[in-house]
């Protein structure tokens, strides 16, 4: 992962070499393989046919226009699609080689192993402290110093230790925005999930907020897949190793962030990304 | 309303609409001030007639015989049971109900059969279900008994709950639900951890409101709890109830009887109005 | 699984939590649909108790019961007619929603439209408080202040002024002793005025504040608003909550009792004493010994039940197209 949100402008990232992408000394893994995956809402068709892969422990955006079926996407990869009546999907989703979508696989431990952050920062009606606790404690069962251990190195890896440690039994609604997006993610990481997927995570926040949550989510992708719905193509280019542009349900185009950015194949893209329509 | 250029007609027409409004209007405020001297005449006469009556001995000392002084205490040791009974047992299967409704069972087709259902309950004439406990209790068991009043109750309870708990668990946001669910929390724990906690305020208003609403309860109770003169904490036997006790003694000849009647009244009211002001102050908390 | 740094739950833990949330799930899953469906079974089960409880004298009297007035609870005799429990059901509850409809209207237009933003809450909270005060408190009132003053009042005025005016003097005969028909619709009329004026307040509340601006912008004053766009908005609400007073009106128990004077016979003067179901019920119930007259009470039950369950259903699916639209 090279890309630095600090110092990088938006696009020219995207331009550094191809050695720098793929760093990491071990080959780039499928972690995620999706195959052929449509979505209905009721008889409404939201994804058509898609194919791609996430690679282990790299970043993936998902751009395209409001409605292109890129949030729909990131809901499938954790079913929580299923907490709703009359939505379906069809298709393969290879989680390690295992296929998710077989009802046999249990949902919730699915989404123990793949977390998600979303939109608008949804603190528990709970202290800060068991924020993060609660999802530890449903498939762990640590001691009471392992459980504070927990918490903390949740906190630090979500860069919210130190505005936090004094308060932990605070309620978690009484941080600010970008605090609670924060915690979010530390709620997120405290179950020791293998995949993060991000769904707009900054669009309700200010710009400095955003630009931590960037930061965080360059560091995570050291340890975590990770995929992320964005509006922002700058945040894209920033953030992610590969992008997927998605347009009325379909995959357009999806490679690297580089190529997509700077050298896209298909028009449709080119368009998008260069603000002519969306 | 044409806007004829002629200025005269114009002008009568407008007067004659500015008086229709002021009668309109007058009509209004009257008929708010009498609602409002309602309130205050109904509290007033059960302050005038009750507070005298007031003392440690109402508390102390049992109902009376016929012509002579005493208290209340079988009354409202009577009523407390039968009320935390019929709420103990009303109140899990209410909030157990509403949330199926608002939580697994909220796109399932029955339930907007069960709310339409649990609505009509919620207004159906007390005195039925005094008439439904009684053959389904009273007659059993071969009399009447606290046991049949707190079952009544319970009925009573049972639909209040049911309403705030759905309402107060449908006004929880779904993302919170999804964020729950995305750490990988099985549904009954995202209700139960989750759910509950965001309507915590809401649920428990609801449940003052039917605490409120059974306290004043007297029809179901009539052929029920049957009401007791003696102090008794036996729930097999009739119990004596504060509102039962007050339809007794009000109907009565003796002046004595009367008072005590004024008094129960105004404790009851007191009560059941307290518990309204808490839920209200409750609920006005959660929204700020 | 290969180089995924901080997955450490051991496999084992795992399937041991998702066994447990599996059946923690579906438990918990059976109770509150059983809880739900408790309570879809409840209506049904008070109509077959009543059914069964009212058979032996709804088999007996046949139509007659509701056709005839005699009631005699005389173990010799045992015959029973529902005419006037029913006929004092409805007059009484008549009387009450003629006298609260207006009012608590008006009311309700007072609070949305007429009251300073600062009162409004303190008001409509007091006329709330009037709404939770048992019935049992309305009764005892009712027989306590209000049956003497209008015993005095309609002997010494109402009867004397009618008195030669066709009609009115048959419906206005007196004497009065202040307990009776009229003094129980009034009490009802207080009892349901706060529901009303209650249920049309929100009601008036969902018209879109665009319609009235728009409205008075046209030099529309307070009357011709409220008559000509709040009341045709919300129309369907405002009888929805009608009907839910009209509902609690028939079925209310100890207001009615204490004042109606509890005479089981139909009379054309409102100020004569009468009877209605739920007082009648409550009055004989607990004391009937003979199998025909317990019968003939559930019947009355089983009336009323199947009257305030007509009424109540009407009353909810017009709140419910009310909700709707104004959801939409």
């Amino acid at each position: 992962m090279s890309v630095s949100t600090s110092s990088t402008p938006a696009l020219s990232g995207a331009a550094t070499s191809p050695a720098v992408v793929q760093q990491s000394a071990t080959p780039a893994l499928d972690k995620i393989r999706i195959e052929n995956l449509s979505f209905f809402y009721g008889q409404n068709r939201a994804l058509k046919d898609i194919t791609l892969s996430l690679t282990e422990n790299q970043v993936t955006a998902f751009i395209g226009p409001s409605g292109c079926g890129k949030s729909t996407l990131l809901r499938v990869l954790n079913r929580i699609y299923e907490l709703y009546p009359n939505q379906r999907a069809e298709g393969t989703v290879l989680l390690d080689g295992e296929d998710i979508l077989d009802p046999k696989q249990d949902r919730n431990v699915l989404r123990a192993r793949i977390g998600m952050v979303f939109q608008k920062p949804t603190p528990f009606p709970m202290s800060i402290y068991e924020n993060i606790a609660f999802g530890v404690r449903l498939y762990d069962h640590l001691s009471r110093s392992e459980m504070d251990e927990r918490v903390e190195h949740a906190l630090r890896g979500a860069a919210l230790w130190n505005e936090v440690k004094d308060k932990l039994h605070a309620s978690g609604t009484s941080l600010s925005g970008g605090q609670q997006q924060r915690l979010c993610i530390a709620r997120t990481v405290a179950v020791k999930p293998e995949v993060i997927l991000f769904d707009e995570p900054c669009s309700a926040l200010d710009p400095i907020s955003t630009s931590r949550i960037e930061e965080l989510i360059d560091e995570l992708s050291s340890s975590y897949t990770i995929a992320i719905v964005t509006h922002n193509m700058q945040q894209a280019a920033r953030v992610s190793d590969h992008t997927a542009f998605m347009y009325l349900g379909e995959l357009v185009e999806f490679g690297e962030t580089q190529t997509i950015f700077t050298a896209p194949k298909q028009k449709k893209t080119e368009e998008y990304i260069t603000g002519r329509f969306g | 309303m044409s806007m004829q250029p002629d200025k005269v007609r114009l002008r009568s027409l407008s007067a004659r609409r500015r008086s229709a409004n002021v009668l309109f209007q007058s009509l209004c405020y009257i008929a708010t001030a009498l609602g409002l001297t309602a309130l205050f005449l109904i509290l007033g006469s059960l302050l005038h007639n009750g507070l005298g009556g007031v003392s440690l001995r109402v508390f102390t000392e049992n109902t009376p015989g016929p012509g002579s002084q005493g208290g209340l205490r079988n009354a409202i040791v009577g009523s407390a049971i039968m009320t935390v009974l019929g709420v103990c047992v009303g109140t899990p299967i209410g909030i157990l109900a509403g949330t199926f409704m608002a939580e697994y069972g909220r796109y399932n087709r029955v339930t907007p059969i069960v709310r339409f259902i649990n609505d009509i309950l919620l207004s159906a004439p007390s005195i039925i279900i005094g008439l439904f406990v009684y053959e389904l209790v009273v007659v059993p068991m071969g009399g009447f008994s606290a046991l049949a009043g707190s079952a009544a109750l319970a009925l009573i309870v049972i639909p209040v709950v049911v309403r705030t708990t759905e309402d107060m668990l449908l006004l929880v946001p779904n993302s919170l639900r999804e964020a729950a669910a995305s750490i990988g929390a099985p549904r009954s724990v995202i209700i139960r951890s989750v759910s509950y906690k965001a309507a915590q305020a809401g649920i428990v208003t609801g449940i003052l409101l039917a605490i409120a609403r059974v306290s004043g309860e007297t029809a179901p109770l009539l052929f029920t709890a049957l009401g007791n003169l003696n102090f008794s904490l036996d729930l097999k036997g009739p119990m004596a109830s504060l509102p039962l006790i007050i339809n007794q003694f009000a109907s009565s000849a003796y002046p004595e009887w009367q008072s005590l009647a004024w008094t129960g009244a105004l404790i009851v009211t007191a009560a059941v109005l307290l518990l309204s002001i808490a839920a209200r102050v409750l609920v006005s908390k959660r929204s700020d | 699984m290969v180089n995924i740094p901080m997955s450490s739950v051991s496999v084992g833990a795992r399937d041991l939590a998702i066994k447990r949330f599996a059946a923690s799930d579906a438990l918990f899953r059976l109770v509150t649909r059983s809880a739900a469906y408790l309570v879809l079974t409840l209506l049904g089960a008070f109509l077959v108790t009543l059914v069964i409880g009212s058979s032996l004298a709804l088999s007996t009297f046949g139509v007659g019961f509701f056709t005839t007035q005699s009631w005699n609870p005389n173990p010799d005799i045992l015959k029973f007619g529902a005419l006037a429990p029913i006929y004092g059901t409805l007059v009484t509850s008549a009387i009450a929603m003629a006298l609260a409809l207006p009012v608590g209207l008006g009311i309700a237009v007072f609070l949305t439209e007429l009251c300073p933003l600062s009162l409004r809450r303190a008001i409509g909270s007091a006329i709330e408080l009037l709404a939770g005060v048992p019935s049992i408190i309305y009764g005892m009132w009712g027989l306590f202040v209000l049956a003497p003053v209008l015993q005095n009042f309609e002997n010494n005025y109402l009867v004397p002024v009618v008195a030669d005016v066709p009609i009115l003097s048959s419906i206005f005969a007196g004497p009065s002793y202040g307990q009776g028909v009229l003094t129980a619709g009034i009490i009802l009329a207080i009892m349901v005025l706060p529901f009303i004026a209650a249920v049309s307040r929100d009601v008036f509340l969902t018209v879109p504040a665009v319609l009235k601006e728009a409205a008075f912008g046209l030099g529309a004053t307070t009357r011709e608003v409220v008559r000509k766009v709040v009341l045709p908005y919300s129309r369907v609400g405002v009888i929805g909550g009608a009907m839910l007073a009209l509902g609690r009106a028939l079925g209310e128990t100890m207001a009615v009792t204490f004042v109606i004077g509890n005479d089981p016979k139909v009379r054309a003067s409102l100020l004569a004493p009468g009877t209605t179901i739920s007082s009648s019920i409550a009055n004989e119930f607990a004391e009937a010994k003979e199998p025909m007259h317990s019968s003939a009470l559930v019947a009355l039950g089983l009336i009323l039940f199947v009257i305030t369950l007509i009424v109540l259903s009407a009353a909810r699916l017009m709140l419910a197209r009310m909700n709707q639209r104004a959801g939409a």
